[in-house]
């Protein structure tokens, strides 16, 4: 089977800087693929090659097997959302629409036809006569939305086109992205450094750093299985607590006191990581705090009602984050038992690779 | 009780004018910066509008009173009657008994002059120099237009109707190229990276610093060699790209965002159409500033139309055939005034035209 997409050890430079150091990726007819990072981790010069709009340094890419490279943007069939929406400002939404495919010379008949689904399926049919600037910023995302669907594209980008909505709008449209990804089952492939957008809409999420690919994988195998200690820390929030400490004969020490038989080989200076929600908070008697497996001393909390965080500190200074699905009284300054369960744990070594469980 | 109407919205033309600096507290009274403002700005108004005024206000007065340098505003002439076959002056006589009577000088003046009354004209007498005063009326002089244009008295070698469809053709077709030509130079130069884009830049807004007339023995060389010299391409071609507006269109384009180009490259558009249907719709404020600065330029142009075009009257454009009226010895100064009047009304009407442009296309560029 080809792949909709192929990618073949890719690297790109802009003089003497290197962005992108030779990243190998497959994505599959209809896949929804998620590039996340942090700013500067080369995301979107990777969109940027895939749509033509750069040229890779070396490396091929592939589109359902053709070999595109040196193809223009404009003759790869592909269709992009920008993070600025990037609307023609002189051109009603009707023309916004029509334009792209006015290019590819299709009969009039058919562009109006597609622009009418098009429109209908995004809720801007009211809006067709009008100018961009005349639209709200949910309308004007809708709209460039609409803009790549009438072509068809056989894969659509999407560039951070959430990152210019508030957060209730930003919602809202994750929900109705995923959606039209299920409704017309193209590839589709967005680069955010949103992890929640990552986490929610994807099919599977390519983890970059510094122009490398971390991690590839479904949502919950990197949620539950971070193949590193960045992945670890970036998949999540709030993010996952690391806590120093040495790994010998099976069993773990940590420099703030814990010590534990752990179902992992190697030894040496190794990173205890556990997310804030698996941390177990020590109730006594009448919901009062008393003592686990740990003490940490509470510097501070937030209250959101169906959750509480608690931000601590051990003896040694080392933070932790802890995530209780229950409100419980809690004061500043005030000494909280943690406990922390083994099946939780994820070990890093000194490279920060995943140590792997024995059992 | 109705709001107060709000300042700025709906505001009729003598509020506009007479608005004052400050909120609305503090308008109402006239301070330092009001007078000093405005003081300003009606010297402005007057520097460019006297001239202008003064050139109209000449342009319809007599012969006699633009050589006599009459400074009166309005087009007061002396009468004039045919004697003989000749227009002469006519003259008021008021006689030592107060009655008044209209004549024509027989002779040269003097202190004791010889006269004649309209309806003798042979019968010649004398009259005392102070008795005579000009026998004046309002009249404009319709003659200094009418007679260049519809070749009347001796004018027959000013052909009006072929200076302007000259002047037309040069600059329409000289404003259209350079708007086009400066337009894709200005599209490479702002859009597309390559190397020495800026030398490139920066050599074209050099050429600014060199005056046209230290170029003007090689630009004559460069026309008669393509063998445009003496026609109207010969005018039109050299002057085309001007450095002021390629770079004035290349900073405007700069304001164009890349993404819109960017997002039209993955709409499929080419480059050619990415430039007409983006660009171009974009750069509309730049370009109509261009196109009045361009009309301007070649329909005054002079120098260099004159010595292109010198040796053929038939393709003479209206500033040269201005200097029809310019003689040796004596210029015909109420048809040059005239004529001038005639060659402002098309540029005036451009600039009422374009000016929409420049302010609608500022209001409509907005991206987000």
């Amino acid at each position: 089977m080809t792949h909709a997409l192929d990618l073949r050890q890719i690297r790109k430079s802009f003089g003497p800087v290197d962005v992108i150091h030779g990243i190998d990726l497959a994505i599959g007819e209809g896949e929804f693929v998620v590039f996340v990072g942090p700013s500067g981790c080369g995301k979107s010069t990777l969109l940027r090659l895939i749509a033509g709009l750069d040229d890779p340094t070396s490396g091929d890419i592939l589109l359902q097997g053709r070999r595109v490279n040196g193809v223009p943007a404009s003759e790869r069939g592909l269709s992009m959302v920008f993070q600025s929406y990037a609307l023609y400002p002189h051109m009603s939404v009707r023309q916004n629409l029509s334009f792209g495919l006015e290019n590819l010379r299709m009969p009039k008949a058919e562009i109006a036809q597609r622009i009418e689904a098009a429109a209908k399926m995004l809720q801007i049919d009211h809006l067709l006569a009008r100018r961009p600037g005349q639209l709200s910023g949910g309308q004007r995302q809708r709209v460039a939305i609409g803009r790549a669907i009438v072509r068809e594209p056989v894969i659509f980008l999407f560039d951070e086109p959430l990152s210019n909505l508030d957060a209730e709008l930003r919602l809202q449209m994750r929900v109705e992205i995923s959606d039209l990804h299920a409704k017309l089952g193209n590839t589709m492939i967005y680069v955010t450094h949103d992890q929640i957008e990552a986490m929610t809409m994807a099919d599977r999420i390519v983890v970059l750093r510094g122009g490398r690919i971390e991690q590839i994988g479904a949502p919950l195998d990197l949620y539950n299985h971070p193949a590193n200690k960045f992945v670890a820390g970036f998949i999540g929030a709030p993010q996952m607590n690391f806590l120093r400490g040495q790994l010998a004969d099976g069993v773990l020490r940590t420099d703030c006191g814990l010590v534990r038989d752990v179902p992992f080989a190697g030894a040496g200076k190794v990173t205890l990581g556990i997310r804030p929600e698996a941390v177990g908070v020590s109730l006594h008697g009448h919901g009062d705090v008393g003592h686990g497996d740990e003490v940490i001393r509470v510097e501070n909390y937030e209250q959101l009602g169906a959750v509480t965080y608690i931000y601590g500190a051990f003896a040694n200074g080392e933070k932790l984050t802890v995530q209780h699905a229950h409100q419980i009284p809690l004061r500043r300054g005030q000494e909280v038992g943690v406990r922390f369960p083994t099946e939780a744990f994820h070990l890093f070594g000194e490279d920060d690779k995943a140590l792997e469980r024995t059992r | 009780m109705p709001p107060p109407p709000r300042r700025g919205a709906g505001m009729s033309l003598a509020t506009y004018l007479s608005r004052t600096r400050g909120n609305r507290e503090t308008a109402e009274r006239i301070g330092l910066q009001d007078v000093l403002a405005y003081g300003y700005l009606v010297l402005g108004v007057l520097v460019i509008l006297v001239p202008v005024l003064w050139t109209l206000f000449s342009s319809i007065k007599s012969e006699r009173a633009v050589d006599s340098f009459d400074t009166r505003v309005l087009p007061i002439a002396q009468v004039e009657t045919m004697v003989d076959g000749r227009s002469k002056p006519v003259w008021s006589w008021t006689a030592e008994d107060g009655t008044q009577r209209l004549v024509t000088k027989a002779g040269p003046t003097r202190k004791i002059t010889d006269v004649a009354t309209l309806e003798a004209p042979d019968q010649v007498f004398q009259v005392p120099k102070e008795a005579l005063a000009p026998h004046e009326e309002l009249r404009i002089a319709t003659e200094n237009y009418l007679d260049p244009i519809l070749k009347r008295n001796g004018q027959e070698t000013f052909n009006f109707l072929t200076y302007l469809g000259n002047s037309v053709f040069v600059t329409v077709a000289a404003t259209l190229i350079t708007l086009l030509i400066n337009a894709m130079a200005a599209f490479a130069l702002s859009k597309y990276r390559f190397r020495g884009r800026l030398t490139f830049t920066l050599l074209i807004v050099a050429t600014l610093l060199i005056p046209a007339s230290i170029i003007l023995v090689s630009l004559f060389f460069v026309v008669w060699s393509f063998g445009i010299f003496g026609s109207l391409w010969g005018v039109i071609i050299p002057a085309a790209a001007t450095p002021t507006g390629v770079f004035l269109l290349r900073q405007y384009m700069l304001t164009i965002p890349d993404e819109l180009l960017e997002a039209a490259r993955m709409d499929a558009a080419s480059e050619w159409r990415i430039f007409w249907r983006i660009i171009i719709p974009l750069s509309l404020p730049a370009l109509s500033v261009l196109a009045i600065l361009s009309v301007i330029w070649r329909w005054n142009d002079f120098l260099w139309p004159l010595i292109v075009l010198i040796s053929d009257p038939g393709k003479h454009t209206l500033q040269l055939g201005l200097t029809q009226f310019a003689g040796e010895f004596n210029s015909d100064f109420h048809y040059i005034l005239a004529m001038t009047v005639v060659t402002l009304i098309p540029i005036t009407l451009v600039f009422v035209w374009l000016q929409r442009f420049i302010t609608t296309g500022i209001a409509t560029t907005g991206l987000k």
